[in-house]
């Protein structure tokens, strides 16, 4: 394959650019920096709706129907469809795309399907990097999916704007889901399948809980909503727009991008150094000997760091 | 290469899986022989994107680019091979993804898989053939990095 | 039932068997499903209960008393290619050599309901089928033969009542009346979401649309069987004998309870609903499963559904070979595992049969393939004496304990469906695909380890190499004149009453009380196409994406 030139490509509007891209950033390589560095919309930051729910409850119609939806308001619309489930090593398989496919020729929108592959920063790290590469490339609005398992809903509302919950009647999941810790993470709740018997039941249950939580100054609004048959998508968007108006008029949304921005410093601080201190602990006969002396790690650590110095920053990201 | 550049891409995480696109072109459903190879070859360490049914050339092009896949894996069951097999090829010329390897599956016919090497369709498999095969083939094509 | 040898006479020859040396080539203790057996059944295995004789409730051993004596299975050979014209000539071709009824294979595009000319058809036509695009396709495909006196069996499923209409409005042009059409409908839409996967709408307007033909037919073409409920395409995708015999059935209680919802009567439209089996290759499995396929509906029926009339109660079947154990290596073996698959059928009671031709699995069949195909069922119904005695197999300790067994499972799956919600619950959720899918890799794996072995695949594969064999292709001239006609056709017709029929059909998609039949045969009649019917009800009912389920 000829040598390519990302930035090029990336410049040049083509999608094959941006993916490569994607895939450098799901590997953790760090010269991505140079490529969002060099472009001139390398800060750009799109709208992320974080999409979060049990198997089975319909989130990626749900995200078609979205999908559509923005796109006659001719917003450019990125997908990306985690699967956390994927072993670590080995191989995955994704099946997202599938129900999304009817958006695969227009331009407008692009899907990516990620599997978890075990990053040491869970999905956050690499979905965040993959963020912005989408505003970067011109991506007005950002879906992020997910199943809700182990941590990867709470990675999800680490990075979106919005967090969208959803549920569906008589899964038998909804007051238990509730108490796992999605009530601090969702802004807004969508009961999907809302013509099943049950339905109410299941609003019901989700505002009993609410109004058992502490009283906040965004209160997660409860939309029913039949993806499959296309009702209650706009109703779910202006959801969204009011959480956003929200954000934007008590400030939150400045404080919260700071506040992102900082995670992803110390974030990757954390992975440089982490990289540079396997290295030493793995070759550096000095510190692998004095951890084996010590039996104890802070003085090996301390000798890392020490080390290191200013020399944490990996060559391919350095300017 | 620094040695702090090679600790920083390379110690912590798994090397690149190769990434496939496998979808089913044309008409038909049957999906039996596109599941058990995407489950296969996932068990082989793939990544597998599954497009699902009846997908047109375009789209499984499109759905290569955006993914980053380094190969598109078509099954058909059909009989319109020789109608939508080198329509995939094509489009990824038009694309300029030509690197993009091309292998397919179903009931072809011998003189069709010559016909179809010809153009651009990179390998074959028949009902019947091993499943072990189709993965020695993508590991040969793909050694590990 | 008693058992009728010594205790001490068991454990002898158990000891015989446990010391006698053993083969360890190719034996299993497991069916080509997985499932266990033992090396010997006795009569201890036989259930209690009073012994059962053919034709009488729960009909295990078929359902006429007379068997094959009273009447023989139906050879019904599948076929269809090319265009209506091509087809027709091989129709007559298998009428004149002994064939008793028709079986219309239709293209993938008419399959998937649209027209010769739309983009997506290119390089698909005449491929797997026939092509029809409007009734003027239909009038070519029957053309020179007399519906009122053969018996067609049509294998579509989602525009099923399309091609029932343009049968009906052929029938109605050559001054057939309606009562005394003959055949069969595949128009089982329930097992395209399972397994086969050509569905166009959802399940909800799929169903809809199911049932207003049997509502139709019950009342306007009382001959006709209305739905045959398929496990043959279950078991292609993967199967096990017993999920083939399990979301069949489900399936087939979920017509019913579709109908009867409907307010129709159960003794009014539960007799002109068949099945349609695959014979597998192991041989006595297969046996097993017609015999509790036929058990299983009768028990229901009467006891879950209360129809009294007899012809409700009796499972009547179609059975065709099975294509996915076909082998592209020394294709002529396909032959007798045709043979040995054909059997089974016969010996588990089979009223009609397709028998493949040794060539499918690399294209279609020739016309010599095909009348070899013919000939093995005349074999064995007229060489091998099999089709003179009444279920021969009856009291066979194996075949009764596998009868047994197969039954059992069965039930514990339609607990496990009923769990979900019911039928369309179930595959919403994606549960029968999960289990296919993985029967399916389970079998795959068992070839890749040799566990279990295929001649010519795995084992056995000196002579791969010969292989000669001679193929049926579709000239790509037919494709563009198949175009040209279809066009022709829509320029040919009277348009103001085509556009009319088109939207007095969507008014009627859209208002759920309405029986489409009536609206759909206008449309035929108003040579209006396929695409343009099914599309005026895609505009109303949408399409259906599965979800994934790998």
């Amino acid at each position: 394959m000829p040598e390519r030139n990302l930035l090029a490509e990336f410049k040049a509007g083509n999608i094959r650019g941006l993916a490569r891209a994607i895939s450098l950033v799901e590997q953790r390589d760090p010269s991505v920096r140079h490529l969002l560095e060099a472009l001139a919309n390398g800060a750009r930051r799109p709208r992320v709706l974080g999409f979060t729910g049990a198997p089975g409850t319909g989130k990626s119609t749900l995200v078609d129907a979205l999908v559509g939806n923005l796109r006659e308001s001719k917003l450019r619309v990125a997908v990306l469809a985690v699967d956390p489930n994927s072993p670590y090593s080995g191989g995955a398989i994704l099946g997202d795309r599938i129900r999304m496919q009817r958006h695969a020729l227009d331009p407008g929108v692009y899907i990516r399907s990620m599997g978890a592959r075990g990053h040491l920063g869970g999905l956050s790290v690499a979905s965040r990097e993959a963020v912005r590469l989408l505003g970067a490339f011109g991506f007005d609005e950002v879906i992020l999916e997910t199943v809700g398992v182990g941590q990867s809903e709470l990675e999800v509302a680490a990075i979106a704007d919005t967090t969208l919950v959803v549920l569906t009647p008589g899964l038998g999941d909804g007051v238990q889901m509730l108490k796992a810790g999605i009530m601090e993470i969702a802004d807004v709740f969508v009961v999907n399948k809302a013509d099943l018997p049950g339905a109410q039941k299941t609003m019901q249950e989700i505002r009993s809980m609410l109004n058992m939580g502490p009283k906040l100054s965004w209160r997660a609004p409860i939309v029913g909503a039949s993806a499959i048959k296309g009702e209650g998508v706009v109703e779910v968007l202006a959801a969204v727009e009011r959480h956003r108006a929200h954000l934007e008029a008590t400030g939150e949304a400045a404080k919260r991008a700071e506040a992102r921005l900082k995670d992803e410093a110390a974030d990757l601080v954390a992975e440089w150094a982490r990289a540079q201190a396997r290295r030493l602990l793995d070759h550096d006969e000095a510190v692998a000997g004095r951890l084996r002396r010590d039996r104890i790690p802070y003085a090996a650590a301390e000798e890392i760091l020490t080390r290191a110095g200013g020399r944490l920053v990996p060559e391919a990201a350095r300017t | 290469m620094s040695e702090l550049a090679a600790a920083g891409a390379q110690v912590e995480e798994p090397a690149r899986p190769v990434r496939i696109v496998l979808a089913k072109v044309g008409l038909d459903g049957h999906d039996r022989g596109v599941k058990v190879v995407a489950r296969a070859l996932r068990d082989a360490g793939f990544e597998i994107i599954y497009t699902g049914l009846r997908q047109t050339p375009q789209m499984v092009v499109e759905a290569a680019l955006q993914e980053d896949a380094q190969v598109i894996g078509l099954s058909l069951h059909s009989g319109a091979h020789m109608t939508l097999f080198p329509a995939v090829v094509e489009e990824l010329r038009r694309r300029r993804a030509e690197d993009i390897v091309v292998f397919g599956g179903g009931i072809v016919p011998e003189d069709d898989i010559v016909e179809l090497k010809k153009q651009g369709v990179a390998e074959i498999f028949t009902p019947g053939a091993p499943l072990q095969s189709i993965i020695d083939w993508l590991r040969n094509r793909f050694p590990a990095r | 039932m008693k058992v009728r040898y010594a205790e001490e006479t068991f454990a002898q020859w158990q000891r015989q068997f446990e010391t006698a040396p053993k083969r360890s080539d190719g034996v299993s203790s497991t069916t080509v499903s997985g499932a266990d057996i033992e090396p010997l059944y006795t009569s201890a295995s036989l259930s209690e209960g009073p012994e059962e004789l053919p034709g009488e409730f729960p009909y295990t051993r078929g359902i006429h008393a007379a068997g094959y004596r009273g009447r023989l299975w139906t050879m019904r050979q599948f076929a269809g290619f090319a265009t209506a014209a091509e087809t027709n000539r091989r129709y007559k071709y298998l009428l004149e050599n002994g064939q008793t009824g028709l079986s219309v294979a239709f293209d993938m595009p008419t399959l998937m309901g649209q027209d010769s000319d739309a983009p997506t058809s290119r390089g698909e036509l005449g491929h797997c089928g026939v092509a029809i695009d409007s009734l003027d396709d239909m009038e070519t495909l029957f053309r020179g033969i007399p519906l009122a006196q053969v018996s067609t069996s049509m294998t579509i499923n989602s525009p099923a009542a399309v091609l029932l209409c343009m049968y009906l409005a052929v029938a109605e042009k050559q001054g057939a009346s309606m009562k005394q059409l003959n055949g069969t409908l595949q128009n089982d839409i329930l097992k395209e979401f399972i397994a086969q996967k050509e569905f166009i709408f959802p399940p909800q307007p799929s169903m809809r649309l199911v049932v207003d033909s049997i509502e139709y037919c019950a009342k306007e073409v009382p001959r006709w069987n209305t739905v045959s409920i398929s496990g043959y395409h279950i078991r292609e995708a993967g199967s096990t004998a017993a999920q083939e015999l399990a979301f069949t059935l489900a399936d087939g209680f979920a017509y019913v309870d579709a109908c009867l919802e409907r307010g129709l009567k159960i003794d009014d439209f539960a007799p002109r609903l068949a099945y349609f089996f695959d014979a597998h290759i192991d041989f006595f499995e297969e046996i097993a499963k017609f015999r509790a396929a036929r058990r299983i509906w009768a028990r229901h029926l009467r006891d879950r559904y209360g129809a009294q009339d007899e012809r409700s109660l009796k499972l009547r079947f179609h059975t065709q070979t099975a294509g996915v154990s076909l082998t592209a290596q020394q294709p002529e073996l396909n032959i007798a595992r045709t043979a040995t698959e054909a059997l089974a059928a016969v010996l588990g009671g089979t009223q009609s049969l397709h028998t493949n031709a040794m060539d499918e699995v690399l294209g279609l069949p020739t016309d010599k393939s095909a009348r070899i195909a013919l000939r093995t069922q005349q074999m064995l119904a007229f060489e091998s004496g099999v089709a003179n005695t009444v279920d021969p197999l009856g009291g066979s300790y194996f075949v009764e304990a596998l009868t047994d067994r197969m039954e059992a499972e069965a039930e514990a799956y339609f607990e496990r469906i009923d769990a979900y919600g019911g039928v369309i619950p179930a595959i919403e959720a994606g549960f029968m695909q999960k289990e296919i899918a993985d029967a399916a890799f389970r079998h795959q794996q068992e070839l890749e380890t040799r566990q279990r072995l295929i001649v010519g695949v795995n084992e056995f594969t000196a002579g791969n190499e010969e292989d000669e064999i001679e193929i049926l292709r579709i000239p790509r001239r037919l494709e563009q004149e198949q175009v040209e006609r279809v066009r022709e056709v829509r320029r040919r017709r009277d348009q103001a009453q085509a556009a009319r029929a088109v939207t007095q059909l969507r008014k009627a998609a859209a208002s759920p009380r309405e029986n489409l039949m009536p609206y759909i045969l206008d449309a035929v009649r108003a040579y209006c196409t396929e695409g343009e019917i099914m599309g005026a009800m895609v505009d109303v009912f949408g399409l259906y994406t599965e979800k994934a389920v790998i």
